[in-house]
């Protein structure tokens, strides 16, 4: 598959970008975080705005026409992502879409994905998946447990920062119905409806001003119609949507990093000091030049990867692993080169970048940093 | 200043080298291949016609078939072994000595087909295929493992710069010797005291009516003791301003007033030399372009410098034992994993560097292809590319441990390891330094500001 955009996707990228710009301006995330009563603020993201979203089809790109989406798949998803993430865009799409649409399409019966997909596709419905239990991702450690009574599942436990949990209508959970807290095998997931007695939704007030949430269980019961795909075996279909979710991750953090490096450009034009813009010292120029060429490596990193998602290749974990190291490197290059980069500017609440760089962690942090990307790449080439 | 690069054939075989290793590593990237022999893309159209009827589906198959089957029959079986050193290639000119009689025999071979210059037209030397065909060409000997039949620094840099430059008479002079591996060409461009700086070269030429009195020093020319001619920046006037006083002249190696001291790098081998001119004849008719604007015609032939990593990718490769592997038998290994987790990794890290690099490398053909102007993503090519092979060779230190550094004897391979890192420091330097192609990202590509002095 080519490295390039095809006529469609560029239109779709085109008209992202102009929406985020009109809709869901930077200024959006500076609005939520000082109005904290404000309804918006409460949720975490503007819900008109995603009604509009779902108009433009967005939370459709990776759902095959035949459950009402619109076929664009992982490419369309990730220029829509890449294009929000310049503006800091908070909404459910990578949530609900990459994680919880691929979970169902995936893992789910004929009959959940004709159930869901749909509303997903038109944003009616929010998904979101309930994986990490501790501070650190780590897919392994799921100590949430579901027994097994007559025909219904009995969940039991504490999630930790789910992100959009507490606007999320579903949940994809991972519980254990087997083994030991720490084995691949016994794992399992679940379609919990987050009205369901028993489910408690405590909203974590993060550092980017986003959604997370933790989320307990208290003896949550849930017919055996909730199970998403094979029960014990559902470590590998987890590990495949978190690799989704990644891929999508670092779509978005290519967005972020690039709005910010041009920020940081632009500054390095105008801001003068020595009778001369202080781009043209070299000390800088350098580390501008060394900063544009990781993120032109992250842009084939991340195309390849939403390529091989599309394509269903073997490659899928590997591109996840490559894309997601790279990016949060280069993410946490760019937000503290801009930063600095920026002298005393950097570190007020005037510009944008301080709002990047909080991001940036969040993001690095979700779904593994680059740390367990490295370990993990290292893993899957056999060394 | 300098928006391209000085290249040697030296940075083109690091190059390859860099493209084979990844696939040695048995790296499971997809459309890996597509990169192994990345250049062609960056082929500016210039001397194929591009006939439809040639260029079709059905045509280029039939071509392809014939090719493989003239290959197999032609190729000798020891110029199908993977290239080991330079000296394995074939550099041609009138001092060469072939390494065996298959080397000679696959050169007179090649030469006849004028597939030493796939491109060219015939009255030139070459066969006159169009880039399609040229591509399949390649990809043919590629499967076979064919090595290139002739490695030339004048096919790849100065043959474009006559062609686009040069007057008739010198292309019928020059190019079918060029073609034929006859004349081996040096490039007399750095000086002592004009490096990244070249343009303040001072290299004099005295006008003498129908020729020039050269004297001065050129420094780092690559096989400059082993050439037959050079093409030589001169300056001509000594008055106007730096850029616009420089010449691009030809002339034979083979006389009184050049002498050659060959200077010996820390890898061990010795392939440039300092080149001296003390009244050194250049005859007027050997002046490419017009006098005072050799800068142009210099700058031009630089731009060539991928085609020519074209050229060199074409060459056999073995699979060598991955880098995994050896980390894993140095380090030890636990439950399948390298026992020292630092270097686990670094390693890791580092084939995550290397496969974005390969990858932008097929970004940037796909650009091509889909019309897009070749993107800002050129300019890092040879920043990155040098970095990050001078990064794998410190790794290969790192994983093979003491073993990399010994440098005589079969054991060591005859210091393989060690003399590839040492050669690996000169990528950054030869082909304009690092530095300076940080310098041009930062003011062409990123439009920063020069200083304001
Ligand atoms: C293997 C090899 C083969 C070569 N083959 C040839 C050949 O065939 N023909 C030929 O003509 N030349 C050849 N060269 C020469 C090569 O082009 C020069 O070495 C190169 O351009 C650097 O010049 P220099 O060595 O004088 O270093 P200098 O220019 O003296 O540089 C020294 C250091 O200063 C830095 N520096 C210089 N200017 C700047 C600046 N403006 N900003 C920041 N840093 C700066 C450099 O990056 C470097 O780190 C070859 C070189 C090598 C290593």
């Amino acid at each position: 598959m080519a490295l390039v955009l095809n006529e469609e996707q560029q239109l779709l990228k085109d008209s992202a970008v102009e929406f985020f710009k009109e809709y869901l301006p930077i200024d959006t995330i500076r609005q939520l975080r000082d109005h904290p009563d404000s309804e918006d603020s409460q949720n975490g993201y503007k819900k008109d705005v995603w009604q509009k979203m779902g108009e433009m089809g967005w939370p459709a790109t990776i759902i095959p026409e035949e459950y009402g989406g619109l076929g664009f798949g992982f490419v369309g998803l990730g220029v829509v992502l890449e294009a929000g993430g310049r503006t800091l865009a908070p909404s459910p799409l990578l949530s609900s879409v990459a994680l919880g649409a691929s979970a169902l399409l995936l893992a789910g019966s004929e009959e959940q994905k004709n159930q869901w997909l749909p509303q997903i596709a038109s944003g009616e419905a929010i998904f979101t998946l309930a994986l990490q239990e501790g501070p650190a991702h780590n897919p392994r450690l799921i100590t949430t447990r579901a027994e097994i009574k007559g025909s219904d599942y009995v969940i039991n436990g504490k999630k930790t920062f789910v992100s959009d949990g507490h606007i999320a209508d579903q949940l994809v959970v991972a519980v254990r119905t087997d083994g030991d807290d720490n084995s691949r095998k016994g794992q399992s997931l679940l379609l919990v409806d987050t009205k369901q007695a028993g489910v408690s939704i405590k909203r974590s007030v993060m550092v980017d001003t986003r959604n997370m949430a933790e989320i307990s269980f208290d003896n949550v019961t849930v017919p055996a119609s909730a199970l998403l795909g094979e029960q014990d075996n559902a470590f590998a279909v987890i590990e495949q949507i978190v690799d989704r979710g990644n891929i999508a991750l670092a779509a978005e953090m290519l967005g972020s990093v690039q709005e910010a490096f041009e920020q940081t450009i632009e500054y390095l034009k105008t801001r003068e000091q020595f009778g001369q813009p202080i781009g043209s010292f070299q000390a800088l120029q350098h580390r501008a030049a060394q900063m544009f060429c990781e993120i032109e490596i992250g842009k084939s990193l991340v195309m390849s990867a939403l390529n091989a998602v599309d394509a269903g290749g073997f490659d899928i974990p590997y591109m996840a692993c490559s894309a997601k190291v790279h990016m949060c490197d280069t993410y946490r290059l760019v937000s503290n080169e801009g930063i600095q980069m920026h002298g005393g500017m950097g570190v007020t609440d005037e510009l944008d970048i301080g709002l990047f760089i909080k991001r940036a962690r969040v993001v690095m942090q979700m779904l593994g940093d680059e740390n367990f990307h490295v370990q993990r790449y290292a893993s899957l080439r056999g060394y | 200043m300098w928006y391209f690069s000085i290249i040697s054939p030296v940075v083109f075989w690091q190059y390859m080298t860099l493209c084979q290793i990844v696939d040695e590593g048995g790296c499971k990237w997809p459309n890996i291949d597509s990169y192994i022999f990345y250049p062609s893309f960056t082929r500016r159209k210039r001397y194929g016609q591009l006939s439809a009827d040639c260029d079709s589906k059905e045509a280029l198959e039939a071509f392809a078939e014939e090719t493989r089957a003239w290959l197999e029959e032609n190729c000798p079986p020891a110029m199908r072994e993977p290239v080991r050193s330079d000296d394995d290639m074939c550099w041609g000119g009138r001092k060469w000595e072939f390494e065996s009689e298959d080397q000679k025999l696959w050169l007179e071979r090649m030469v006849a087909k004028g597939w030493t210059v796939p491109t060219w037209p015939e009255e030139y030397g070459g066969a006159g295929l169009s880039k399609k065909q040229e591509k399949v060409l390649f990809k043919e000997m590629r499967k076979l493992k064919c090595r290139p039949a002739l490695s030339s620094i004048g096919v790849v840099m100065l043959a474009p710069a006559l062609m686009k430059y040069g007057t008739e008479a010198q292309k019928k002079e020059h190019l079918p010797k060029i073609a034929r591996g006859e004349i081996r060409w040096s490039q007399g461009y750095s000086e002592p005291g004009a490096g990244s700086d070249l343009a303040s070269l001072k290299t004099a030429a005295e006008d003498k009516g129908d020729h020039w009195l050269i004297n001065g020093s050129k420094i780092w020319t690559t096989y400059g003791h082993k050439a037959d001619w050079m093409f030589c920046l001169v300056r001509t006037d000594f008055n106007a301003p730096k850029r616009e006083g420089i010449s691009f002249v030809m002339f034979d190696m083979d006389q009184p007033g050049v002498t050659t001291k060959p200077i010996h790098l820390i890898s061990g081998t010795s392939y440039f030399c300092q080149t001296f001119f003390d009244d050194v004849r250049a005859e007027k008719s050997q002046l490419v372009g017009e006098e005072n604007k050799g800068w142009t015609v210099a700058k031009y032939l630089l731009q060539h410098e991928r085609d020519t990593i074209a050229m060199a990718a074409s060459g056999g490769g073995k699979k060598k034992k991955p880098i995994e592997q050896i980390a894993k038998e140095t380090y030890g290994e636990e439950k399948g994993k390298i026992a020292d987790s630092a270097v686990r990794n670094q390693l890791a890290r580092f084939q995550i560097r290397e496969a974005g690099f390969g990858l932008t490398l097929q970004r940037m053909g796909d650009e091509a292809k889909a019309g897009s102007p070749p993107g800002p993503a050129s300019s890092i090519m040879k920043y990155y590319g040098s970095e990050l092979n001078k990064d794998r060779r410190e790794l290969m230190l790192n994983c093979n441990g003491m073993n990399s550094l010994g440098w005589e004897g079969d054991e060591f391979n005859n210091g393989e390891i060690a003399r590839s890192w040492l050669k690996s420091k000169t990528n950054s330097i030869e082909g304009g330094t690092s530095e300076i192609q940080l310098n041009i990202i930062a003011k062409r590509v990123l439009g920063l500001p020069g200083v304001v002095s």
